[in-house]
């Protein structure tokens, strides 16, 4: 084997052309901005999920339940494919339908409206066990002091339950940030597929990929720095269990 | 809640809608968002370069089109055509029946052979028989997939499918393929960088089959799209007569790229 | 990684998995039975007006395509567990390098997309196989093929999943039991074969299910390096005739009803295993 020196080119990496380093900080860009958007989006929709599962009348529990099974049950990817293609189509056609007419939606809209689809399912079930892990005491009593369904669920049932939600939701964080790179199988630029580019126009695809490898590992690590801050503040109170 | 609910959900619409508003009037021009020297390939800021780049500005410029590049995954560029996330392929891709049934087609922009290359270390010819129980690379969703298929998948050896040209060159090089099929200016730049000139070689050229091979390259468009079809093929015939066609292409090129 | 998290809250929340198969009798609710009426009519649209004269012609390649789906599937997974005790075991009482060693792998595998894993492992090995002697080896006609990237890939993901679900069940066992084992006079690997390994397998077995049938979610991305699962089957339905949607639904069709029958054998399979205590 050669001297190992002579295959890593480390100015492929630099920030500034020639170097690739700047394609593939902008894919990671892409990736934090899709990630947060679906993260976001999710979070909305596994809000209304888990109420509507949870409070919701029969037809409404059965529907969210079919919507959970299905994400749960098919592959992201398929997922993705999916929506990327009809979920779009659909939502124009519902966009006309409703008299605003045929809109261009964009790649970034369409990937976090994807994530947000996948991860709206998964938050759905996270917070639906999180609510159920709320004393029951602890509702009846803000029903008995007289606080309307609305109040209770902002005043009491969402703070008390988020403590047993943010273990889930921090999880689901970290797989919206992996699920992004899912999005390369549809051509968008987010960090797997730049780096994919920069490694076939370079044919340095060892260096490229362990990059890209890093950044995801950097990201995780970063994140999972911040959880665990977001953790202790919010089980201030709690005995520790583990 | 439920109000906030409905609130964000109508702001969102109108976020949409109002993102939507803003770019109504562009052209989206998409192609694969993978390197394809030397007709696109993207450079280390970030942007896309090469003949078929060239070629795109050129034609929008001609038939006074606000084109936006939009690189899409070339296994999805019909779909997303018919779907309406681009509004034509500038992509290398052949005028051939099959597509003719989905979508259409511009006059043709230029048209090349089909060529075979294989590493150094083994010689055989582009024939049905040189390349019997040998494994054979194309990329998916293209002329040389389905020619693969029809000539040699079906006389003993056996095609690999790629999603773009440059993973089959790539593993070419590696030597998981005996050869690899695709158009042959394609497969030249590849002969010419650092990875090819090490391993593989030219084996010639395969025997035309028009059927499958199609009639050259055109632009890609939605049926029905007449206006837009007549602009191009205008604006084609307009660049290829005023010598603007000609200038870019022999920065690329030392032959007639346009062919016959 | 977050160690408080119990692992299996967001596995169930991402997995479908047997408490949420429904019971025969819950189907005959009035309103379910409008909503399934409703349901058939939806599915007799999609079949007579959309298009699906292709698939008598692909049935035999579908079919194949399930068949490498479900050898991906179990072929990792029985690896990645295989690997998964002892990668669970350091981490709860090996020697400080090995420990930092595993802790290390979960964290890198855990922390990156699987897509970007499977395609370090197959292209970025195969860029530098021209440099080494690899192909004088006999190990080449296996490295020339694509399956065993994925295998590989598929595994050491698994690997790490449930690497991280075991230290929990190693750690978990209750000290008494292994004392009492010790004070029986059984030696230390004893103890590890006889009480600590089962007892622990018994903690991970509810988490077990769930990590499957991720486990399968993940397998089309194989698909990527020209293994022909079923996913890259209905990609080549969609390449060779245009159309869209349809296979596609199909394929959202077939993983369902592949995750359906893996939930309801766990299921069988749970409840031939006593639970008492776990």
């Amino acid at each position: 084997m050669a001297d190992p020196a002579s295959f890593i080119n480390w100015s492929l990496l630099a920030l500034e052309p020639p170097g690739w380093g700047g394609v593939l900080l902008r894919g990671l860009m892409n990736s934090i901005e899709i990630a947060i958007g679906g993260y976001s989006f999710g979070l909305l929709l596994g809000i209304g999920g888990a109420c509507g599962k949870l409070y919701g009348g029969p037809i409404t529990r059965d529907l969210m339940e079919c919507y959970t099974t299905i994400v749960r049950a098919v592959p992201e990817l398929v997922l993705i494919l999916l929506l990327y293609y009809a979920g779009t189509d659909a939502l124009n056609y519902v966009l006309a339908l409703v008299g605003i007419g045929e809109v261009d939606i964009s790649g970034l809209v369409a990937g976090i409206f994807v994530i947000g689809v996948v991860q709206g399912a998964y938050t759905t079930e996270v917070l639906r066990g999180a609510i159920k892990a709320v004393p029951a005491g602890q509702i009846e009593a803000a029903r008995a002091y007289g606080m309307s369904p609305t109040k209770v669920m902002t005043r009491v049932t969402l703070p008390a339950m988020l403590p047993y939600a943010i273990p889930g939701l921090s999880n689901l964080w970290l797989i919206a940030t992996k699920d992004t790179a899912l999005l390369a199988v549809v051509g968008f630029s987010e960090l797997t597929l730049v780096t994919r580019q920069a490694a076939g126009a370079t044919k340095a695809y060892l260096l490229f990929y362990c990059a890209a490898g890093v950044l995801y590992l950097a990201l995780t690590l970063v994140s999972d720095f911040l959880i665990k801050i977001i953790e202790r503040r919010a089980r201030r109170g709690f005995v520790e269990q583990s | 809640m439920k109000k906030t609910l409905k609130t964000i959900a109508l702001s969102l619409a109108l976020g949409i809608a109002a993102a939507g508003a803003a770019s109504a009037e562009q052209v989206k021009v998409g192609f694969a968002a993978e390197p394809y020297p030397p007709f696109t390939s993207p450079d280390a800021s970030g942007n896309w370069e090469g003949w078929e780049v060239e070629f795109q500005k050129a034609i929008c410029a001609e038939a006074k089109l606000d084109c936006v590049i939009t690189p899409v995954a070339w296994d999805g560029i019909i779909p997303a055509l018919t779907s309406k996330k681009i509004d034509m392929i500038i992509g290398s891709m052949s005028i051939t029946e099959e597509r003719l049934k989905t979508i259409d087609f511009s006059d043709k922009y230029y048209n090349t052979p089909t060529g075979i290359i294989g590493p150094k270390s083994e010689t055989f010819d582009a024939t049905p028989e040189g390349l019997k129980g040998k494994t054979i690379g194309v990329q998916v969703s293209t002329i040389h997939q389905d020619y693969a298929n029809k000539y040699f998948g079906e006389n003993g050896a056996t095609v690999k499918e790629y999603q773009t040209q440059d993973e089959a060159n790539n593993d070419l090089a590696a030597g998981r393929l005996d050869a690899v099929q695709a158009d042959a200016i394609a497969l030249d730049a590849f002969l010419n960088s650092d990875q090819g000139k090490e391993c593989c070689e030219a084996k010639g050229n395969v025997k035309d089959d028009p059927a499958i091979l199609g009639a050259g390259v055109g632009i890609g468009l939605r049926k029905g799209e007449d206006e837009l079809k007549g602009k191009l093929n205008a604006a084609i015939k307009a660049i290829r007569e005023n010598g603007t066609y000609d200038t870019f292409s022999k920065k690329y090129f030392d032959f007639n790229i346009y062919g016959e | 990684m977050t160690d408080t998290t119990p692992p299996d809250v967001t596995t169930h929340a991402m997995a479908f998995t047997p408490e949420d198969l429904p019971t025969a009798g819950s189907f005959f609710k009035p309103h379910r039975i409008v909503l399934l009426l409703i349901a058939a009519a939806l599915v007799f649209c999609i079949v007579w007006f959309m298009r699906w004269d292709w698939v008598p012609q692909y049935l035999p390649r579908l079919g194949y395509g399930i068949l490498v789906t479900l050898a991906m599937l179990f072929s990792t997974a029985i690896l990645g567990f295989i690997l998964a005790v002892p990668l669970g075991l350091v981490q709860v009482t090996g020697p400080w390098p090995l420990k930092t060693l595993a802790k290390i792998f979960c964290t890198v595998i855990r922390g990156t997309p699987l897509l970007l894993q499977l395609w370090l492992l197959y292209y970025g090995l195969g860029s530098i196989f021209p440099q080494t002697g690899i192909k004088q080896t006999f190990l080449w006609p296996y490295l020339r093929e694509s399956w065993p990237y994925g295998v590989a890939a598929l595994t050491i993901s698994f690997a790490a999943y449930e690497g991280e679900v075991m230290r929990g069940a190693f750690a978990g066992v209750p000290a008494g039991e292994i004392e009492a084992a010790r004070a029986y006079g059984m030696n230390r690997w004893t103890v590890f074969r006889r009480i600590w390994l089962p007892r622990a397998i018994h903690r991970a077995l509810p988490t077990l299910n769930g990590e499957t049938v991720l486990q399968l979610k993940a397998t089309p991305l194989v698909a990527t390096i020209t293994v022909i699962d079923v996913y890259s089957v209905i990609s080549k339905v969609r390449q060779d005739t245009y159309i869209t949607y349809e296979p596609l639904l199909l394929l959202a069709l077939i993983y369902m009803c592949l995750t359906g029958i893996l939930v309801i054998a766990f299921r069988y399979l749970e409840n031939r295993i006593p639970t008492r205590g776990a």
